[in-house]
């Protein structure tokens, strides 16, 4: 099995404040990890020195085959990593100013010099993919939540990336409209990506996760198979945080 | 002796064809400036909020310099004073074009550094994540986004620039002040000649104002 991501011994700190210690974490490829932990655990944070987005001050961290040093040390390799990784966010960052179609087709015209015909075939499959083909030529701000950030999804997908972050991608959607995001997330699982996954979503963790990260502290405290963390949790900070989101 | 002031119509009109050919100048002057303003105003603009101290520092003292003079003294200084330092003189106009775009420059440096900061940081973490470059991420995420958002103080600040102009008359600059000047020197008509005179320059904000409305209503109507 080929490991997408590898950190060991990592270390990160905003200021003073120690928000990830000693992470030691690998996803297999075609593994779906899910994250949980209560707000300010460090769990989107972990995501998102995955692809670069924060830096992180010591241990390593190798991602698709290329080792992006602390403080990111290695532009070049950081540079690799991004086209190989995608990311989903909370508050969706579509390009507001561009059309849903011109959202998707931007990346791969810009980073790999896709042709304006190549590119826009991509972005009409990928749309009609996650079920809005017909929106193509609006604009971000005239789409639901569930269909920008299906957009969102749209738009990494472009890069074919091997490895999908998702942080928090239902916590800004009304209730009615998580269920069509975590459906194309449930498909991709089922095609097989490469998925990081945090969320407060404990239904879909328990479904789609091959494994279960909790994390309380910046710690990962424990992991397992979704049934074992979810019905047999080992320690007790992980049995009193399940406890509280789960009584409701 | 009673007095009496009667409004001279027909010194008004008869002052016009010869005001108007002050209105080139204005424009070119204006214009001109604005135009050299606001390549000024992108640099310095984004080299105010570089993260290198050497290159951020230079662009502030800049701003700070051209923001908290005087235009007059400016140009004063440009005109009179820059022929000491470089050993020949420089034409009216020159010094006009030059007085204008380093002023504007300063201000729309800061319209710039307003505009880009006011993008939110989650649009160039998206650029960056499709695996886009820090510059690419600017030009084709960020700068669409932040240059809308500059388009109404950019048009408040052509319209000052262009009302400055007309302290260029004090160099001699055959613009609109200077040609009113220049007629009331031999008609004493000064009530009626100024009047028209800042009609013209109504007549030219005014049409600006307009073609910034219609600009910003297309502009925004796709965010």
């Amino acid at each position: 099995m080929t490991q997408i991501v590898k950190m060991k011994g990592m270390n990160k700190y905003f200021g003073k404040l120690h928000v990830l210690k000693d992470i030691d974490l690998t996803v297999e490829q075609g593994e779906v990890v899910v994250i949980i932990g209560a707000s300010g655990s460090g769990k989107s944070t972990l995501i998102r020195c995955v692809n670069g987005l924060e830096e992180y001050e010591s241990g390593t961290l190798e991602v698709d085959g290329q080792q992006l040093a602390p403080k990111s040390g290695n532009p070049k390799a950081l540079a690799e990593i991004r086209k190989e990784v995608g990311m989903v966010f909370q508050q969706f960052n579509l390009f507001p100013h561009l059309t849903v179609k011109r959202n998707i087709m931007l990346a791969p015209q810009k980073v790999k010099d896709a042709p304006e015909t190549v590119a826009n075939a991509t972005a009409e499959r990928l749309l009609n993919r996650v079920g809005i083909g017909n929106q193509a030529d609006k604009y971000p701000s005239q789409l639901s939540g569930g269909q920008q950030q299906r957009v969102a999804i749209a738009r990494a997908l472009a890069m074919e990336p091997r490895l999908m972050l998702f942080d928090e991608p239902t916590s800004a959607l009304d209730p009615e409209m998580i269920g069509e995001v975590l459906d194309v997330m449930r498909e991709l699982a089922k095609e097989g990506m490469t998925m990081m996954v945090v969320t407060h979503e404990m239904g879909f963790a328990r479904e789609v996760a091959d494994r279960v990260i909790y994390i309380h502290e910046g710690q990962i405290v424990e992991q397992g198979k979704p049934d074992d963390v979810f019905d047999n949790p080992q320690n007790e900070r992980t049995q009193a945080f399940l406890s509280r989101v789960l009584a409701h | 002796m009673e007095f009496q002031f009667q409004f001279d119509w027909q010194a008004a009109i008869d002052s016009i064809p010869f005001l108007i050919k002050g209105i080139p100048y204005t424009l070119l002057i204006s214009f001109g400036g604005l135009l050299i303003g606001f390549a000024l105003g992108i640099f310095f603009g984004l080299l105010s909020i570089n993260k290198k101290w050497f290159l951020r520092w230079p662009a502030t003292a800049y701003i700070e310099i051209f923001r908290g003079t005087p235009i007059l003294v400016q140009v004063l200084f440009i005109f009179y004073g820059l022929p000491d330092l470089i050993g020949g003189p420089i034409d009216p106009l020159t010094a006009g074009i030059a007085a204008i775009a380093l002023n504007s420059g300063a201000y729309i440096s800061e319209v710039v550094r307003g505009g880009v900061q006011s993008i939110d940081k989650g649009q160039t973490e998206a650029g960056l994540s499709l695996g886009l470059s820090r510059t690419q991420t600017f030009w084709s995420v960020v700068w669409p986004q932040a240059f809308r958002r500059m388009i109404p103080p950019l048009g408040n600040q052509a319209i000052v620039s262009i009302k400055d102009t007309s302290l260029f008359s004090v160099i001699g600059v055959g613009e609109l002040v200077r040609q009113g000047q220049i007629y009331i020197a031999n008609t004493f008509t000064a009530f009626e000649v100024y009047f028209v005179v800042a009609i013209l320059y109504l007549a030219i904000t005014l049409s600006l104002s307009i073609i910034l409305r219609f600009v910003e209503r297309r502009g925004l109507a796709s965010v």
